[in-house]
């Protein structure tokens, strides 16, 4: 065969001889197409694979781990969830609109694979400074807007999130979407059981959208033609979804679903050989039962469309008719495209003609595996040892103003209030505050998820970085009166042949392997989105970690901000005058990045969440401390509530330490003042420093050292984003 | 006996479980009617809840308003019987010309989720008798088109015979008036953006939604 032609789909030599080994002979073009996709570092995780393999996956709650469309957790006796985070990043560069609502539905179908209903999404983003180039208000409109349409028309409520600005991110925006489902009747997987029975793709038409969208966008890295791609980006239609999302949970609660499968990223590829693959059982399907959106498509571009909206189920013979017509009620096309064999191959035939047929282990399982070479980049002794921004400020209130309208910071208020966040009627605390709390529907429990991710941290030490992230996620888990109890994680990193970055990413997943076994919180499987650089420069390495943690009494829900005046204002755990590096002070105060991170300890971290939990009984609010440190994080409390707070911080700190640095393993709580002296008592039996710092009351922010008016500082927060993005969108 | 609910199902809405469980948790009897039915069952009360009929993608309600269930819907109101439309259904029975006017989409061009205050401006129609009149309710919003508008004619007639239910205290929309709820000339239809099924329960911000849905079922029985 002809070399540029399988170098033109994304493969190496050796990759294609290995094709050639695996068949006995030449593939087919069709053959190639799959290979191409099923192979791409998207789907076949060539790259990581021996990297994850190292995190810890096991728990007695986890019922399914990674591999799956999504890791499985028993939350309560008999309540299980599916919780999953995946990544859209290139697409919503080449297309912020389609690209992230896509992004919703794949994630939103991943959820429904395994039998659950969706019933919260929670996004992380990370875009360039709102006003550095006039294309990053365009994508930070379009992907909110995308989100928005999409999320709201299925109706599945957006219940948080974050938003990051750094300018890494000007050209390689991030996408990440987390869903949590609920396991209605039965949980499903996606394997083809039992030959003869019938194969149904249902859903929506396949067209020549997408043909290899994410596989091969996410793939390889950016340059000046990566906008031309723009065809090879999805278009959803939400209200299919939505149809599809009925139907399917009809059809599971009907009995009628054998093994069930979305279709992503490689399209019909995918699902035919990994369903067969772990069953050890074969497919036969014929492309002429394909419902296609237009004509003359080449079997190829039939079998690896990334076409929106498309599910495929197996189903017994005798129960085909019925699955039939309940796709048909609900207005969704339909098809028996072919049956399951006995003989471990993908076939695949049009006009009675074979197009392909290979082995269906070998497009799903037998991928290339890469351990990649890996060594610290020359650079990162130079940015450790550059200033870490610690120095005291010229003027505290200044600093004060800066970060409070930091981008990074301030209200996200106009993202949020774009998302339906309250459908279902389970939103106990929604978007901006530590972490959502939603009560599963039909049961009497609740769950507390929280997104996070810090590529400052992470640039400055990966393993440390990614402790610090998976420490922060739990917290505001814990922060929301939750037990941390299991992480999903999307790896954004930058191109995996250069061993700078795949250090970066050995690094990370040390670090979040040691994290979530101190905190005893399994990973439960994600996503990796390597080759996010443009024209040679790759995003900080930015792990986000998606924590779940389980609330056994949903009226045990704490929030952020204030409740009311008068109430004492407690803090717990210490500061470090030395936890600068990353910090959003450094940032926006000194320009800097560089240094060392703050320093962990995961056994502080894990006795601050047992305070947490044995103290809910006295707590008003509890608010996480991070980026910002202490100031942000009571002022935050202040807007989410009624009244202003005076403290002081005191202690031996230089005040610019105690107001600002960014020391984890800190949270800031209220209660009763004659809660205070039991709830110390109680710090001191967990080991836990605390101190009461002050009180909630007036109109003041006033920290002492500095303080502003509670009507300014909610106008800085709350107009930031609004005017950097305003004027330019 | 309970008042029996219909809550009228149009592929793409999505706020029908909602509706359902809290005019349930209020001594409700919610029923599932789909809109592809010619007849209603049985009921005292007809719900259109929120969501995206047949997806929006003409125009909100633009096609909802031709589904088979429409004439009997219409019918059950020109009877006395009670038609609740919410948001979406508020956008739908526009479209049927069961109410007057048209949701445009919001000023700002902005999708917004988020609570608002309502004053209730006429406390004496069956949608309303739990309420003092001038009574504030935080019922949350969440739409795209809601900035309801109608010819001066229309709005002079409306204000003059009480029909400008529910207003906006801050309007989030553009809506003309700050008009958030009205209703017929006969006084059995009503139409609303804001969503209290979202507000009926203290655990998730308010319980103002229910002295809507209270009231309805209060008067169902009479009604009907």
């Amino acid at each position: 065969m002809n070399t540029s032609l399988y170098r033109e789909l994304g493969l190496t030599d050796d990759e294609y001889n290995a094709i050639c080994g695996r068949l006995g002979r030449d593939p087919s073009y069709t053959e190639l197409a799959m290979f191409s996709v099923m192979w791409s570092e998207h789907c076949s995780y060539k790259s990581s694979k021996v990297h994850l393999k190292t995190m810890p996956t096991k728990g007695d709650h986890i019922l399914v781990g990674p591999g799956e469309g999504a890791g499985i957790i028993e939350v309560a006796p008999g309540v299980a969830v599916a919780w999953k985070i995946e990544s859209h990043n290139h697409p919503s560069f080449v297309e912020p609109f389609s690209g992230a609502a896509t992004g919703v539905g794949g994630i939103v179908r991943d959820i429904l694979s395994m039998g659950a209903r969706p019933i919260a999404l929670l996004d992380s983003l990370r875009f360039g400074a709102p006003d550095a180039d006039r294309r990053t208000p365009y994508l930070i409109d379009g992907v909110v807007h995308g989100i928005s349409s999409y999320g709201n028309s299925i109706g599945v409520p957006t219940v948080g999130g974050e938003m990051v600005f750094e300018d890494c991110y000007a050209e390689n925006p991030l996408v990440n979407v987390a869903c949590l489902g609920v396991v209605e009747d039965r949980l499903m997987h996606g394997r083809a059981e039992g030959p003869g029975n019938k194969v149904i793709l249902f859903g929506s038409s396949t067209g020549r959208d997408g043909i290899g969208g994410a596989s091969v966008l996410a793939s390889s890295e950016f340059d000046d033609t990566s906008l031309e791609k723009r065809p090879s980006v999805q278009v959803g239609d939400p209200f299919t979804e939505k149809l599809l999302i009925e139907a399917s949970l009809e059809l599971i609660r009907a009995g009628l679903v054998v093994g069930f499968q979305d279709l992503g990223a490689g399209g019909i590829s995918c699902p035919t050989s990994e369903m067969a693959a772990k069953a050890g059982t074969g497919m036969r399907v014929s492309l002429d039962e394909v419902h296609l959106r237009e004509p003359g498509m080449e079997p190829f571009e039939v079998m690896i469309s990334e076409s929106q909206e498309r599910m495929m189920m197996v189903v017994r013979p005798e129960d085909a008719v019925r699955a039939l017509e309940i796709c048909k009620r609900w207005g969704l096309e339909a098809r028996t495209l072919g049956e399951v064999t006995d003989t471990g191959r993908v076939e695949a035939t049009r006009g009675g003609v074979v197009v392909a047929d290979v082995p269906a282990e070998a497009l799903a399982d037998e991928g290339p595996v890469y351990r990649r070479p890996s060594a610290r980049p020359a650079w990162f002794d130079e940015v450790r040892s550059a200033p870490d921004g610690s120095g005291a400020p010229d003027d505290l209130n200044a600093a004060l103003v800066a970060l409070l309208s930091a981008p990074a910071v301030a209200s996200k208020r106009w993202a949020w209030e774009q998302y339906d966040h309250m459908i279902f009627l389970g939103t106990i605390v929604g978007p901006g505050s530590d972490a959502a709390v939603i009560r599963l529907p039909g049961t009497g429990v609740a769950v507390a998820l929280s997104v996070d991710g810090n590529g400052r941290f992470c640039l400055l030490d990966p393993y440390e970085g990614a402790r610090l992230a998976v420490a922060e996620a739990a917290r505001n888990v814990a922060c929301s009166g939750a037990r941390p109890l299991a992480v999903t994680n999307c790896l954004n990193f930058g191109n995996p042949e250069k061993p700078g970055v795949m250090w970066q990413f050995a690094e990370v997943i040390r670090g979040i392997g040691d994290a979530c076994t101190a905190l005893a919180t399994p990973v439960t499987g994600g996503n990796v989105s390597f080759y996010n650089e443009t024209k040679g420069r790759a995003i900080f390495p930015t792990p986000v970690i998606g924590m779940l943690g389980v609330l056994p009494d949903p009226n045990d829900a704490l929030a952020a901000g204030f409740v009311k005046e008068g109430d004492a204002i407690v803090m717990l755990g210490d500061t470090s005058p030395f936890d600068f590096g990353g910090s959003e002070f450094a940032k926006v105060v000194h320009g800097s990045l560089g240094g060392r991170p703050p320093a962990l300890d995961l056994a502080a971290e894990q006795r601050l969440h047992r305070l947490l939990d044995a103290a809910r009984p006295f707590l008003h609010s509890a608010h996480d401390c991070s980026e910002g440190g202490v100031a942000v994080a009571l002022a935050e409390s202040a807007f989410g509530g009624p009244t202003g707070f005076g403290v002081e911080l005191g202690g031996s700190l230089q005040p610019h330490a105690a107001l600002f640095a960014e020391t984890p393993s800190r949270a800031v709580v209220t209660c009763e003042e004659g809660d205070v002296d039991p709830l110390l008592a109680l710090a001191r039996n967990q080991d836990v420093p605390a101190q009461r710092i002050g009180a909630t009351g007036g109109t003041m922010l006033d920290f002492g050292v500095c303080s502003i008016s509670l009507d300014r500082a909610r106008s800085l927060f709350e107009s930031s984003l609004p005017t950097h993005l305003s004027g330019s969108i | 006996m309970n008042a029996r609910v219909g809550i009228i199902t149009f592929p793409g809405t999505n706020c029908e479980q909602d509706c359902e469980r809290a005019f349930a948790a209020l001594g409700g009897a919610p029923v599932r009617v789909w809109h592809g039915d010619t007849t209603l069952p049985d009921v005292d009360v007809v719900v259109l809840p929120g969501g995206f009929a047949h997806g929006d993608y003409l125009r909100t309600g633009a096609l909802a308003r031709f589904s088979p269930i429409m004439d009997a819907v219409r019918a059950h109101a020109d009877a006395g019987g009670t038609v609740i439309g919410i948001c979406n259904g508020f956008q739908v029975l526009c479209e049927a010309g069961m109410l007057p006017g048209a949701l445009r989409k919001n000023a700002g061009l902005k999708f917004r989720c988020k609570w608002v205050e309502l004053k209730v401006e006429n406390a004496s129609t069956r949608f309303t008798s739990r309420a003092g009149a001038g009574q504030i309710l935080r019922i949350p919003i969440n739409h795209f088109e809601g900035n309801y508008y109608c010819d001066e004619d229309t709005l002079e007639t409306m204000r003059a015979d009480g029909r400008v239910i529910l207003r906006y205290v801050q309007n989030p929309n553009g809506s003309l008036d700050d008009i958030a709820g009205i209703c017929n000339s006969s006084g059995t239809v009503f139409g609303l953006m804001p969503h209290p099924e979202r507000a009926c329960e203290a655990l998730l911000g308010s319980i103002d939604g229910a002295v809507i849905f209270e009231s309805i079922l209060d008067n169902a029985r009479v009604s009907a």
